[in-house]
């Protein structure tokens, strides 16, 4: 015997107008979820996925509307149904966990009377029986003292407890399905482990179905009993979890899947990434060779091309009264040696100090106490234009926005060519040969000179961004976390392209992620920070297989889709 | 992960024939059609909204006032013909006559230039070093920025009429009977004295936000020099919110000459300006009778001083939706 659907969703077709042209962002998804089941739909920004599950709960913002297709809840049409009626299936029916922790609660009020909003307007508790209420759905959302929690206000939460807060919202009417948005895509990834086994846990116990919106093939494999993968507003294969991941047959999916960092890095060849280190070893030695002969402050060092001793970083932070002055320590003793041709990965979740690790070693930040040596030179102690230019030449940086690290009134053109023309290399029609080598390099068609930033994607840019850090023939490229912004296909992208230029121009990398599953993918040796210290240190091998440290083993554990078999 | 060995209905395995899916070259981009930067994207922003073609209708019409004014009366406003004092419109005379026997209509039309100069100019002497002096402290920040915030706090604290009276009495004290460019400038400088710190306020803000920006650092990282970055990268990407400024600002110092001209210590009274005929109106308003003597000039005023801040509405909507369509 089958049971009944709880959600059948058939050739859904949800557009946006706008000025007058309609703008389709879903076409025809179909999926269906039954009682106590999870499903997730699966997709990367601007897929699709969000909308639909805003058309399911009614909640398409602006001109969206549904204009084709069914949405069968329960039994019941709800596709462009009247207010009354989605007024009575949303939160008592349906309950939503939203993407952002951070926006989502109302900061003037206290956590615990939003959570009793929810039940007094569902109808579920009224006054002292729904605050009572409110605690009990805290401490089952996993929020210890909730009592008083449930007195605080939004700001006195971490990211991690609000969307625990919202998790005991979604599920204060006790609904038949939670659609679960993104609900963890802003957290660090240890806390996202613990909150969605949490969740995992709770549906399980009350039999809610849940509809898991994520682009994190890894983590909806983990989570999922159903997929439902899409790209541009197209259903473009669903089914089993471990079907799909196991014996995939879409062109699509099967890109995703390779693409994965979490899943692929498992089976990605070892041995692919020893020659590509061996090949990039071999160019920065001829090159270190080169740069030595011809007599310049560099090329001293030969084996390590930047050592960092004892860095630290001591930001002085305001306190209670104007004369109050407290310090805090952003990065504190780190010690580490880049060889040459090879790539260092930093490791920490956010507030761990390694964006302000970057910034020490490109000399765009001051250190506290410690020493940056690029080549054997002491940074701090370059003088002068010249020297601090010849120091810029050699190294250079990829930052994470990818919407932010180009000039937006500069066209590709004159963002490549700016360092050029900065050191004044080369007459205007070398310049210009220059750039075109460089975008071909980065895989970048020669029309693209001529266009602006904004008409690029994000995937573009960041591909420009690399193309102009390497204007200068660079020996070192410090990557601050410059994947992290980007799909995992574009992403995907971008980790071959480096990884191709580093054994083709023998650069070193120091890659600052938070990623640890990137990390796989590109480093030779890590680097695990944790609140400015250093957690451990090694080669990827060693630390992936074999941590040390409890906090390493904690990150690694939390990588989503870490233990899942692929058929090769 | 949970086993699910048999597919429930609707669960099905489904794949979607590759034909069907848009699943295109991740790493095309649109070619067609012209590059386009922020500016240009601006403009047909700005094209499109129909605040942006009644003020440029206005304005047009205001310029050419401004540049030809014979072109539409071929009357002498300085003309006064004491024996038609206060007559009604008449053939050749639309608005009919001031107290003093001046066709009204042909001072209207000679009073947009002063009131227009004034404008301009206060604007743009009140721009360029507003604009220097903000940028300054808002990129070096430290000693700079505490000096030049301080004190633009201290004119900003003196309200902008009350500071250009007393400025404007203090120099007709030292040095009365001024020529007309004289009394222009006057003016310009009593309003741009007081007008300054907001310009400093607003790029100030601006290039505290984008000196941050992750475009800035890799300029440094290539070795650029702060002063190339300022003038390179951070001044130009600030001038969004300073040009939205600029041009309500002109509508604004429009009608803060007229005032001024209007307590009487503005332009001289030789000088043909809007302020000056709504000062010579006054005594009208009072008796009601001739009220149209006022009315032409005042509503030339208005017209004019919206058409600058309909554009400058129209502006920051064709710029900030730039700004929104970053993402």
């Amino acid at each position: 015997m089958n049971p009944t659907p709880l959600l059948q969703v058939t050739d859904l077709q949800v557009a946006f107008s706008q000025e007058k042209i309609e703008v389709q962002a879903v076409r025809g998804a179909s999926l269906t979820i039954y009682p106590g089941q999870t499903v997730a739909i699966v997709g990367e920004s601007g897929s699709g996925k969000s909308t639909t599950a805003h058309a399911i709960i009614g909640l398409l913002p602006g001109t969206g509307r549904v204009t084709g297709g069914s949405i069968l809840f329960d039994g019941q049409e709800i596709a462009n149904a009247d207010k009354k009626k989605i007024l009575a299936v949303r939160g008592s029916e349906i309950g939503l966990v939203p993407q952002d922790p951070m926006s989502n609660l109302n900061p003037l009020i206290r956590v615990g009377k939003q959570i009793a909003e929810a039940l007094e307007v569902n109808g579920v508790a009224t006054g002292k029986e729904a605050d009572r209420r409110v605690v009990e759905l805290l401490e089952e959302a996993g929020l210890p003292d909730a009592a008083r929690r449930a007195q605080q206000y939004p700001h006195e939460f971490s990211g991690g407890m609000r969307q625990r807060a919202l998790i005991a919202m979604g599920l204060a009417a006790r609904p038949k399905l939670l659609i679960a948005d993104e609900p963890t895509s802003a957290l660090d990834v240890t806390v996202q482990k613990q909150i969605l086994d949490h969740l995992d846990r709770l549906t399980d116990e009350l039999g809610v179905a849940v509809l898991l919106i994520t682009h994190d093939l890894g983590l909806a494999a983990e989570r999922a009993d159903h997929l439902v993968v899409m790209y541009k507003g197209q259903v473009v294969e669903s089914g089993p979890a471990l079907e799909i991941l196991q014996d995939r047959l879409d062109d699509y999916s099967k890109r995703l899947i390779a693409s994965a960092p979490s899943l692929a890095s498992q089976r990605l060849l070892a041995q692919n990434r020893t020659h590509i280190r061996e090949a990039a070893q071999e160019v920065a030695e001829e090159t270190a060779d080169e740069v030595a002969a011809a007599g310049s402050e560099f090329g001293r060092g030969k084996e390590t091309i930047i050592e960092v001793k004892n860095l630290t970083k001591v930001f002085t932070i305001p306190g209670g009264a104007p004369w109050d002055k407290n310090e805090f320590t952003a990065v504190d003793d780190i010690s580490f040696k880049l060889r040459r041709g090879t790539t260092m990965a930093i490791v920490g979740e956010s507030g761990s100090g390694k964006s302000t690790v970057a910034n020490m070693v490109l000399d765009l930040l001051k250190p506290t106490s410690g020493v940056v040596e690029f080549d054997g030179v002491d940074v701090s102690t370059l003088k002068g234009k010249h020297q601090q230019l010849a120091f810029r030449r050699q190294m250079q940086p990829v930052f994470q926005n990818p919407y932010a690290s180009l000039d937006p009134q500069y066209s590709i053109f004159r963002s490549v060519e700016e360092p050029l023309r900065t050191h004044a290399i080369g007459s205007k029609s070398e310049r210009e040969a220059k750039v075109r080598e460089l975008l071909d390099k980065v895989s970048l068609p020669w029309s693209v000179a001529r266009r602006y930033p904004s008409e690029l994607s994000g995937g573009q840019r960041q591909r420009v961004a690399v193309a102009r850090a390497l204007a200068l023939e660079p020996e070192a490229v410090i990557l601050d976390e410059a994947v992290s912004a980007l799909d995992v296909l574009v992403q995907a992208q971008i980790l071959k392209l480096l990884a191709d230029l580093q054994a083709e121009l023998g650069l070193s990398y120091l890659f600052i992620t938070h990623d640890l599953a990137v990390v796989r993918q590109i480093a030779d040796e890590v680097l695990v920070m944790e609140k400015g210290k250093m957690v451990e240190r090694g080669s990827v091998d060693s630390v992936f297989v074999n941590p040390e440290q409890e906090y390493t083993r904690r990150l690694l554990d939390a990588i989503p889709g870490g233990t899942i078999e692929l058929s090769s | 992960m949970p086993e699910s060995p048999i597919a429930l209905p609707g669960q099905e395995r489904f794949v979607a024939a590759v034909e069907e899916t848009p699943l295109a070259d991740t790493g095309s981009f649109d070619d067609t059609g012209s590059p386009e930067n922020q500016w240009q994207e601006a403009w047909k922003q700005l094209r499109s909204n129909w605040l942006f073609w009644v003020s440029a209708a206005i304005l047009s019409v205001v310029t050419i006032v401004v540049c030809f004014p014979q072109l539409f009366t071929d009357i002498d406003p300085t003309y006064a013909d004491l024996s038609r004092s206060l007559d009604g419109p008449s053939k050749g005379h639309i608005a009919g006559f001031d107290k003093q026997g001046y066709d009204v209509f042909a001072r209207t039309i000679y009073g947009a230039r002063a009131s227009v100069l004034v404008g301009l100019f206060a604007t743009l002497v009140v721009t360029l070093p507003g604009v220097l002096l903000g940028a300054f402290a808002g990129f070096y920040g430290g000693i700079t920025d505490t000096l030049v915030s301080r004190i633009a706090d201290i004119f900003f604290a003196i309200p902008l009429l009350l500071g250009a009276l007393v400025g404007i009495s203090v120099i007709n004290n030292l040095w009365p009977n001024r020529g007309y460019w004289a009394s222009i400038f006057t003016v310009v400088f009593a309003l741009a004295a007081f007008g300054w710190p907001q310009v400093v306020r607003i790029a100030r803000g601006s290039v505290l936000e984008v000196k941050n920006l992750e475009f800035v650092n890799a300029a440094r990282a290539i070795g650029k020099t702060r002063r190339a970055n300022l003038w390179g990268h951070v001044v130009p990407n600030s001038m969004s919110a300073v040009i939205v400024l600029a041009t309500v600002s002109l509508g604004v110092y429009i009608v803060a000459e007229a005032t001024l001209s209007f307590l009487g210590l503005g332009l001289p009274p030789g000088v043909v300006s809007w302020g000056n005929d709504l000062a010579a109106a006054q005594v009208q308003v009072r008796s009601g009778i001739r009220l149209g003597v006022m009315f032409w000039p005042a509503t030339a005023l208005a017209i004019t001083s919206l058409g600058f801040i309909l554009l400058g509405d129209a502006i920051s909507d064709a710029l900030d939706s730039k700004s929104r369509n970053r993402e």
